[in-house]
């Protein structure tokens, strides 16, 4: 197998606060291939957007990398210079952020910003970078783009502000794609397309995606492969088809489960009791043990690893066992 | 956007509507015009005749559709202290305190504007922490102390500027005065304005530093910051741009307030400009003064409010294309 | 294993009154800021010594039996020509400043504190009254507050003694000038109280409590006081301590100006307008005293509410 895009192994983030040091990422690992699409799932406050901040090296304070690595394409990246990440950052990771609505510069028109990442990235001049500026909003699905090129963000709708992000991650082709909740913010009925968009464009170009949501239904229609977070460890990864359809880890069972199946209608949706702890109070052992129905005394002891259960890899003793 | 301006345009006139009342009603109710003209022991047969040739046994209405008239024509009828025409004392002085303000207004804006950037980004520097607590000193000390301090300072002990007065001036244009083209002139400028400057630097420092660092956790900043662009395009092309669009409104309004400001730095220096004169007539109870006075400041801020907010519309492209609609 | 965990939590919510305090953020914060501290302490000390200013000053400069004018113009004690009973030296009345700055920043403090509470009064009924009753009520009160708000402070407190000074004509200034000042410093500050507690009594009174206490038909100002008020009136505290800052300096500046309280009942701001007349004939200590107290009390005063402001703000933790 070739070098992976981006491989974190045993990645720490720690928050200092005065009630003591929080752990939020609990020994992280996971890569994605080439061209891959890495679907990140979980409850909100398990780690998924920290992760992605944390690969391209923007955690806010106080948080920061607490132990272990990250490469890119089989280079270090963690704790490199702000100016060396920098040039990473949009040139090899593109980053898209939840919410369209503010996560472009109102005061600058569209066309202002993509040529400027273009060119911060790229050594095009001013003409170049408009040219392709123009054919990037037309990959993305903006209408008219030779035109719509000199507008403002607030004159375009959400799914079309998404698409102007997009466009922006991809600005200087990069190898991997960061997508936080790329949808979320957005209209059920144009989540559909914005995800088509980033698929389509993505596969024509290699690029490898870390898909971050919590919307099981994008995750089955996208990823190739996929990671299920819980308070800051991931508790089972492996191949789309088999987490979605035999999953291996209680939680990520009882995750499945609550998904309404579209074939049959059940009586009862399953949900999981309780919720996720507070960062402050992960309990020992496997965190999940107090939610667990298959619990047993050792899961009070030991942090289970990541270990090959049917054809992924879940951090639990009973593995597989009720599936 | 020519909907956009005559709705400002009738608000504001709106304001000085009512601006003009109140002056009425103190200029009416308050003060007592036959004031103007009789002294102590004009005969009361006379006030009487006086008191009706002046209309103000007509009704209140007619009355002050007569006030009106005059105050658009720029007559605010006579001073009880000096017995002349409120305008032309006012005309006399307003050079004075036109210069003085617009010095003051230079100062702080071209000074608390990278103080506050300055302070936002190095949020932890020693300088930063510096200038931010003596903004604060600056913010608690009363401006009339601070000119009390400052003439002590450079005029008593060190002796290097006037502590008084405006200098040489040069007449300019018929009753306009200017003290810019004097050594004399411009040397008495800089203590008065430091001082009615150095408030609003301070408000206009912190203004500018609480607002970036609110801009500098947007989620435009941190997509830029994803983006790569450099430190130095986030910083002062985005963030800046950002924070300045607010900044503008606040700013302006500031602006407006050195004016009336003045009226304290004018006591402390002897400053020859309308604040003192607002200032005598308060103390003296001279009623068409303050009337006037009061008119041509809220014309002046209701002005700059309109220019502001036109400002405002050129810098945000959103309120541009809602003007526009 | 879900009653496990709740139980877990109670643990750590049942504590004494007194850990809850140390516990808490504020005190915590205020704690970790030793120029918070500080400047708390020396406001604590200057407020208790303004009240105390009776047992505490030599003198009463008020009273003009104890006041000799051949004593006017000494230096403090440790220069020379100064005069043991007169620590800080003495004013052109023949004043102790020592005694005259305790009484003046009583007095201060006094028109300070009243003229805040008025402004407090006047703009937290006014918001009241616009936020809950809408429509009209509320367009004219914020119309006039938006007006308002387009002066300075010090110019609407001028206008206000000139012409409370027009219609009190004849009578001494001694008799109101007091009233006056807390009067002007009420109308001049109280927009921000208005326009604060309106956005939050909007938000408040369309919540279930305030539906209840009317369909059990208590009487709308037994609503607004009793139930409205309490909720709404918290974030007012920060604009109280800032406003308190800025009201002593507005007295001071009002009577440097000549315009407030007269020299014979002085106020710091009185007395600083003396001292400046002094300035150039070399007797620094009169305007200098009482300036350096009075800038040391609303740097204390701005500190607490500049720390105030951002611990209570929650997106700055």
């Amino acid at each position: 197998m070739s070098v992976p895009v981006l491989e974190i192994r045993n990645l720490h983030v720690d928050f200092k606060t005065r009630h003591g040091v929080l752990h939020a990422l609990n020994g992280i690992s996971f890569s994605i291939a080439r061209g891959e699409v890495l679907g990140v799932v979980g409850e909100s406050g398990a780690g998924k957007s920290l992760t992605g901040s944390a690969i391209i090296g923007l955690l806010e304070p106080p948080g920061h990398i607490a132990g272990g690595e990250i490469y890119l394409n089989g280079a270090r990246i963690d704790g490199l210079d702000f100016e060396s990440m920098r040039h990473i950052r949009g040139k090899k990771i593109g980053t898209i952020f939840q919410d369209p609505l503010t996560s472009l510069d109102p005061l600058f028109r569209v066309g202002e910003q993509l040529i400027e990442t273009i060119r911060t990235h790229l050594p095009l001049d001013e003409k170049q970078a408009r040219a392709r500026a123009i054919s990037l909003l037309a990959d993305v699905g903006i209408p008219a783009p030779e035109k719509r090129i000199d507008a403002y963000p607030h004159e375009f709708s959400g799914g079309m502000r998404q698409r102007v992000v997009i466009a922006l991650a991809l600005a200087a082709e990069p190898d991997l794609v960061i997508a936080d909740e790329p949808t979320t913010a957005l209209d059920v009925s144009v989540q559909a397309q914005i995800i088509e968009v980033l698929k389509k464009l993505c596969r024509e170009r290699g690029t490898a995606v870390m898909l971050i949501t919590h919307d099981m239904g994008v995750i089955a229609e996208t990823a190739d492969r996929v990671a299920v977070m819980y308070a800051g460890r991931v508790a089972e990864i492996g191949p789309v088809r088999s987490v979605v359809q035999h999953p291996q880890h209680p939680y990520a069972q009882g995750l499945m489960g609550s998904i309404p199946p579209l074939d049959q209608h059940p009586s009862q949706l399953q949900q999981i009791e309780g919720s996720m702890p507070r960062l402050s109070a992960i309990p020992k052992g496997c965190a999940f043990h107090p939610r667990c129905p298959l619990v047993i005394d050792a899961c009070h002891q030991t942090q289970p690893e990541l270990r090959a259960s049917g054809e992924s890899f879940a951090a639990c003793i009973r593995a597989g066992e009720a599936a | 956007m020519l909907a956009f301006i005559l709705r400002r345009l009738m608000q504001s006139v709106l304001v000085l509507v009512v601006v003009v009342l109140l002056a009425f009603t103190m200029f009416r109710f308050v003060g007592d015009p036959v004031n103007q003209i009789v002294s102590l022991d004009t005969p009361a047969e006379q006030v009487a005749e006086v008191r009706k040739s002046l209309g103000l046994d007509d009704p209140v209405p007619v009355q002050i559709m007569r006030y009106l008239y005059h105050v658009v024509q720029f007559d605010f009828g006579i001073s009880y202290q000096f017995r002349q025409p409120v305008v032309d004392l006012l005309a006399e002085r307003a050079p004075a305190t036109l210069e003085l303000a617009l010095m003051s207004s230079l100062i702080s804006l071209l000074v608390g504007i990278p103080m506050g950037v300055y302070t936002a980004l190095r949020r932890d520097g020693f300088f930063a922490r510096l200038f931010q607590s003596i903004s604060l000193i600056g913010v608690s000390l009363p401006t009339f102390l601070i000119g009390i301090l400052l003439i002590y300072l450079f005029a008593v002990t060190l002796g290097w500027l006037p502590s008084f007065g405006r200098g040489q001036v040069v007449t300019v244009y018929g009753r306009w005065t200017t003290g810019f083209l004097t050594v004399s002139g411009l040397k008495a400028l800089i203590l008065p304005s430091i001082t009615l400057g150095l408030y609003q630097m301070t408000l206009i420092m912190r203004l500018v530093r609480s607002e970036m660092l609110e801009v500098l956790r947007a989620d435009h900043i941190k997509f830029a910051r994803a983006r790569g662009l450099t430190t130095h395009s986030i910083h002062f092309r985005h963030a800046l741009k950002s924070t300045l669009v607010p900044v503008i409104t606040i700013a302006g309004l500031q602006l407006g307030s050195i004016i009336a400001f003045a009226v304290i730095t004018e006591t402390v220096f002897q400053w020859p400009g309308m604040g003192a004169l607002f200032l005598k007539a308060v103390q003296n109870v001279d009623i068409p003064i303050m009337a006037a006075y009061l008119m041509i400041i809220s014309a002046l801020f209701v002005s700059i409010n309109m220019i502001v907010d036109l400002l405002y519309a050129f810098v945000d492209p959103r309120l541009r294309t809602t003007i526009k609609n | 294993m879900a009653q496990e965990k709740t139980s877990g939590q109670a643990n750590t919510v049942q504590e004494s009154l007194w850990s809850r305090f140390r516990n808490h953020d504020l005190t915590y914060q205020f704690l970790r800021s030793p120029i918070t501290v500080v400047a708390a302490v020396i406001c604590l000390v200057l407020i208790l010594s303004a009240i105390c200013a009776p047992w505490l000053a030599t003198m009463n400069p008020f009273d003009p039996k104890q006041v000799l004018l051949m004593d006017a113009n000494i230096p403090p004690v440790w220069i020379e020509g100064g005069d043991p009973r007169f620590v800080f030296g003495t004013d052109d009345q023949g004043r102790d400043l020592y005694s005259a700055i305790l009484y003046g920043l009583r007095v201060s403090l006094a028109i300070g504190a009243g003229g805040v509470a008025l402004a407090a009064a006047i703009g937290i009924t006014l918001g009241l009254m616009a936020g809950y009753f809408g429509g009209r009520t509320d367009a004219i009160i914020m119309r006039i507050a938006d007006v308002q708000l387009t002066f300075p402070a010090i110019l609407i407190a001028l206008l206000v003694n000139g012409i409370v000074q027009a219609l009190a004509k004849g009578s001494s200034r001694e008799t109101w000038a007091f009233g006056v000042l807390i009067l002007s410093i009420g109308l001049s500050f109280w927009v921000q109280y208005a326009r604060t507690i309106r956005g939050s009594t909007m938000i408040e009174k369309n919540k279930d409590y305030i539906h209840a206490a009317k369909l059990v038909g208590q009487p709308t100002v037994l609503i607004m006081l009793r139930h409205l008020l309490p909720n709404v009136i918290g974030p007012t505290l920060v604009i109280l301590t800032i406003n308190m800052g800025l009201a002593i300096i507005t007295e001071a500046t009002l009577s440097f100006l000549g315009v407030g309280l007269p020299p014979t009942q002085p106020s710091l701001g009185t007395l600083i307008s003396i001292g400046n007349k002094y300035l150039f004939s070399g007797d620094w200590w009169i305007v200098t005293f009482p300036g350096v107290t009075l800038a040391i009390f609303v740097l204390s005063i701005n500190l607490i509410g500049d720390w105030l402001r951002d611990a209570l703000n929650p997106r700055l933790q």
